[in-house]
């Protein structure tokens, strides 16, 4: 290969908004109903049922759009986008074309070679279809509409990126804000956020772009990333070859690290747009566009800048802290009521994530009370109890909401302070084991450590280690 | 009086006395229904156990002390395209045979709400695209003026029910004059609200933009007392409309003094019937002798209304009807081809020629590279015809025209020429496209012994001035009749259920006695009805 090529890619990041109730009907949007469960004669299409846009939706969406910089149509307007297709009650889908709700914005970028901009083209609001399900037994397919009308937005970007890394770090930016807006949990794996990528390759310096193809069925960042390094490969190839690449598009399998052409251009929908004539236009006045801007939450970003002044903790710590905002939140409450920054930050990037990779959950599900956390620190910070016994707190704290009090209460946990009973106890241990006595003074440092796990037994661990540590080695 | 010549307010009043039981009426007309549905074919499903048992269910609500409405325990029929929970709603098309909706539309809901006994559901154009009721898959519905001729359409299920009296009154719908123009070749009282003032929710759309439901009954008070009933803000209809003057029937005064009515010059051009002319005309000069001041005025853009009504309900049309594809409910074809034959012979056999013709328009201006072309420049259209009668509505209260270009033709005369067909319609879209309120009013019967009927537009939301109009017209004209062959009927103690026996009668009433009916009743109208106009 003796030419250069560079990738062009650009995204189209369908996110599955966290409304309780779907986009035009009153029904849940819960996951795994069994199936037609979450369903009425709207979103199943019915006719003479007729759509109602939720509010939350346009919010939301709202939200999205100002967080990424875009500019919010104050005017916009939904559109059908007809095809014919099962998952699809209506045979149609609602959608935005001519007048999304937000466009021309963008979000930065760490790349290797320093920040990078990223151009988001639109943001728009559409309806996401039913399952189709296939029963090979019987040979027949069947159509859950539970997911009908559950409602999206479709982020697309500009062709802006130029490599996997960048993509990755575009998609981990647009999760962490959105979850940050509480607009959506974001997740790859269970269809909660999808990517399709835009990608061409061309000649290092050339103007014109290539021709593009759209790459589906991506559920993982590992597998976009290796998607994307195969269809360069794959395109990059058909040129070197003298052959062209077709517009088309194209589902991958992870498994075979491969994909497949789905349609291309030629058999290309002409999916007839007009505006829905049963949805009457969104008028989003300032008063209502102010308030959600007055709602909006600190993102990371402006986060990051203030940890930096107001807490006395590390820039990595604060990096970690600030990957989800409910722990940001936990955090900056827990802080706020014990005054200890450090001490709350540890727990939580200590047993907290311990505890999150131990059960594989994600930051945003912690439970955490802060008053429950600070009430813990400075029980350890005090003296009540030790650090053995706080780690069982937390856990209690972590996973149950117990009060650290109660529960230290109810446990007796509290750290034996009065040296008298200590020492009670270590001449007893002593006593009752002069081989472990002869090896220590015989040299033999590890003796000491068995003694002292001796003592704490018998002090039902509620003794600080470094205290039967120093008396054992005065009396030996 | 017999039961089946009351108005629907008369016999609110007559069940609300107890001189008649809600089983009574009901009962009076599910008979009526039997013996002349044979021939007229105006419904297409009546559950005659479900109607009786309603008609009790009402009679003890009313028995109890309920405070229904005027109308309560009086039996409706509703066209076929709103749904019904629990009866058949099929459009009048082969592929929805089978749907029973498990929802009520909301303009049925209130009906029921105060009281309403539904007869059944009335025939229909398939998807109510036509004028004639001839394109509907349970075959044509026959005018009761003259069974050779049509009713008009696409809700002439529902005004033959009420001219012929199987109903008191019916819903319609009407998207380009579907309840005008078939009132008008009927002889009954047709209204078409203004676009978001009855939920369009359990409609079964065909242009979503232009739909609206509507009361069809003997005479205006009715319309309003039933348009009073349905008329709801819905939050389950985006282009529903909160109104805070629905008190329709306190516009029924005999007072049009001061009232301004235009009548467009454009719409005395070439292809309106001369008979027609007059008729309105004639109407004219009844308001003007009444006080109102009559003026012509030139209304623009007349020409444009057609093609884009066409272009905009075929498009609204083309999407509104993908549903209907065999996989949810309705027809389905019975061998195919994997998934796409299945779509494509499902649609094929399911639907009739006409719907297919403009879902097929109606795909082709929506599509790439045509919309702007076609689809765009029909909203823009819109908006000027829009803007036209703004304008002419600064100086009209109301405006009249006619409601057809000439009276009800013969069955089989219009299928064959859709686009003349389409012409048909030249008096009543521009409402729709406008949103404007209308309505249709008989006046008087052509020499033919066919009826015509005026049509009386107001501004959006100004229902209360042409039912104004409407009423006072209406005192000078008199009381509403029955088509001269149902009028025998009436005469007689014990009616024959034999089709063949209702056509030898209708044949003999015709030449006879139909011309004579409401012609000398307009006492006021003046020789020279030409001259009165200003």
């Amino acid at each position: 290969m003796h030419r250069q090529y560079e990738t062009v890619i650009g995204l189209e990041v369908h996110v599955e908004l966290a409304t309780k109730t779907k986009i035009f009907c009153g029904c849940s949007t819960e996951f795994g109903g069994a199936p037609n469960t979450h369903t009425c004669p709207v979103c199943m299409g019915m006719p003479g049922a007729l759509p109602v846009l939720n509010r939350q939706v346009v919010e939301y969406a709202m939200a999205v759009g100002l967080a990424t910089n875009c500019a919010i149509n104050q005017y916009c307007r939904f559109d059908r986008k007809n095809y014919f297709y099962p998952d699809n009650p209506q045979n149609y889908q609602i959608s935005q074309l001519y007048l999304p709700i937000c466009h021309d914005g963008g979000i930065e970028i760490e790349t290797a070679s320093g920040k990078k901009m990223i151009g988001i083209h639109e943001i728009h609001m559409e309806e996401d279809a039913g399952k189709l399900v296939h029963d090979e037994w019987e040979d027949c397919s069947l159509v859950d509409y539970n997911r009908s009308g559950v409602p999206l937005i479709e982020i697309v970007s500009e062709p802006d990126m130029r490599d996997a890394s960048e993509v990755l770090a575009y998609l981990d930016k647009l999760r962490l804000i959105i979850r940050y807006l509480g607009a959506s949990d974001c997740k790859l794996q269970e269809g909660s956020m999808r990517a399709d990528v835009n990608l061409s390759v061309r000649e290092v310096g050339a103007q014109k772009f290539g021709t593009r193809t759209e790459m589906k069925n991506l559920n993982s960042f590992k597998a976009i990333a290796r998607a994307i390094e195969g269809e360069r490969a794959r395109q990059i190839e058909l040129l070197e070859e003298g052959k062209e690449v077709i517009q088309e598009t194209r589902r991958w399998d992870d498994n075979k690290e491969y994909s497949y052409p789905m349609r291309s251009k030629e058999d290309a929908h002409d999916y007839r747009y007009f505006p829905d004539p049963d949805l009457v236009p969104v008028v989003i006045s300032d008063e209502w566009l102010q308030a959600v801007k007055e709602r909006q939450p600190e993102l990371r970003a402006q986060k990051l800048e203030r940890y930096q002044k107001e807490f006395d903790i590390p820039d990595y710590d604060a990096q970690i802290l600030t990957e989800s905002k409910r722990m940001a939140d936990i955090f900056e409450q827990t802080s706020a009521l014990c005054k200890k920054p450090k001490k709350v930050s540890n727990w939580l990037m200590g047993e907290a994530l311990r505890l999150l990779k131990e059960e594989n959950r994600e930051a945003d599900t912690l439970t955490i009370v802060p008053a429950h956390l600070a009430k813990l620190i400075e029980l350890t910070e005090n003296g009540t109890i030790n650090q053995t016994a706080a780690k069982e707190v937390f856990a209690e704290i972590f996973h149950h909401n117990t009060d650290p009090e109660l529960y230290v209460k109810e446990h007796e946990l509290t750290a034996i302070s009065d040296e008298g009973a200590l020492c009670e106890a270590v001449q007893g241990v002593l006593e009752a084991n002069p081989q472990s006595v002869a090896d220590y003074r015989g040299g033999k440092e590890k003796a000491l450590g068995y003694l002292v796990g001796q003592t704490m037994k018998q002090m039902k661990g509620k003794a600080d280690p470094g205290t039967v540590n120093r008396l054992l080695r005065e009396l030996l | 009086m017999e039961i089946m010549e009351l108005t629907a307010l008369e016999l609110g009043r007559e069940i609300k006395k107890k001189e008649v039981s809600v089983r009574e009426a009901a009962q009076a007309f599910l008979t009526r229904i039997a013996q002349t549905d044979k021939v007229l074919n105006s419904f297409v499903t009546v559950e005659e156990e479900q109607v009786l048992q309603r008609a009790d269910e009402v009679q003890s609500a009313l028995d109890g002390g309920a405070s229904l409405g005027p109308l309560a325990g009086v039996p409706a029929a509703v066209k076929d395209n709103i749904c019904t929970e629990g009866i058949k709603t099929t459009c009048s098309s082969r592929i929805l045979y089978n749907f029973i909706p498990p929802y009520s539309a909301q303009a049925v809901l209130q009906m029921q709400k105060q009281g309403a006994v539904i007869l059944g559901k009335t025939n229909m154009d398939e998807f109510a695209m036509g004028s004639t009721t001839e394109t509907s898959a349970f075959g044509p519905t026959k005018n009761p003026w003259n069974t050779e001729h049509v009713p008009g359409g696409s809700s002439g299920g529902s005004c033959v029910a009420v001219a012929a009296c199987e109903a008191p009154y019916a819903l319609g719908s009407d998207t380009g004059g579907s309840i005008r123009q078939p009132s008008s070749f009927c002889g009954v009282t047709g209204l078409k609200p203004t676009y978001g003032t009855v939920s369009r929710y359990g409609l079964i759309a065909y242009g979503s933009s232009l739909d609206q439901i509507g009361p069809i009954a003997k005479d205006i008070s009715d319309c309003a007392a039933i348009l009073e009933m349905i008329a709801s803000y819905d939050p389950k209809d985006s282009t529903s409309v909160k109104r805070a003057d629905c008190d329709f029937t306190a516009a029924l005064t005999d007072d049009v003094k001061g009232m301004r009515i235009g009548i467009p010059t454009d719409y005395f051009g070439e292809g309106l019937e001369e008979e027609v002319k007059q008729a309105v005309l004639q109407v004219a000069e009844v308001l003007r002798q009444k006080g109102a001041v009559v003026e012509e005025f030139p209304l623009s853009l007349v020409d444009y209304a057609i093609p884009a009504y066409y272009v905009i309900a075929s498009a609204e049309a083309s999407s509104n009807l993908a549903r209907f594809d065999g996989v949810k409910y309705g027809y389905r074809a019975s061998a195919y081809d994997g998934l796409h034959g299945m779509y494509k012979k499902s649609r094929s056999e399911g639907f009739g020629e006409e719907v297919k013709r403009r879902i097929m328009l109606g795909s082709f201006v929506l599509s790439s590279g045509y919309y702007d072309a076609y689809y765009l420049k029909a909203l823009r259209t819109k908006a000027l015809i829009r803007r036209a009668f703004d304008a002419a509505f600064e100086k009209y209260d109301v405006i009249l025209a006619p409601a057809s270009p000439g009276t009800a033709p013969k069955l089989g005369q219009s299928l064959g020429d859709p686009l003349k067909m389409y012409l048909g319609d030249i008096y009543t879209i521009s409402a729709n496209l406008a949103g404007l309120p209308g309505v249709s009013v008989p006046c008087r019967v052509d020499q033919n012994g066919l009826p015509i009927g005026v049509q009386m537009l107001g501004n959006c939301f100004m229902e209360k001035k042409i039912i104004r109009a409407a009423y006072a017209f209406e005192q000078a004209r008199g009381r509403w009749q029955a088509p001269p062959q149902a009028q025998r009927k009436f005469e007689k103690e014990t009616v024959s259920a034999s089709a063949d026996d209702m056509q030898r009668k209708e044949k003999e009433m015709r030449s006879a006695s139909a011309k004579d009916v409401w012609k000398t009743e307009v006492k006021t109208v003046s020789a020279s009805a030409g001259k009165a106009v200003d």
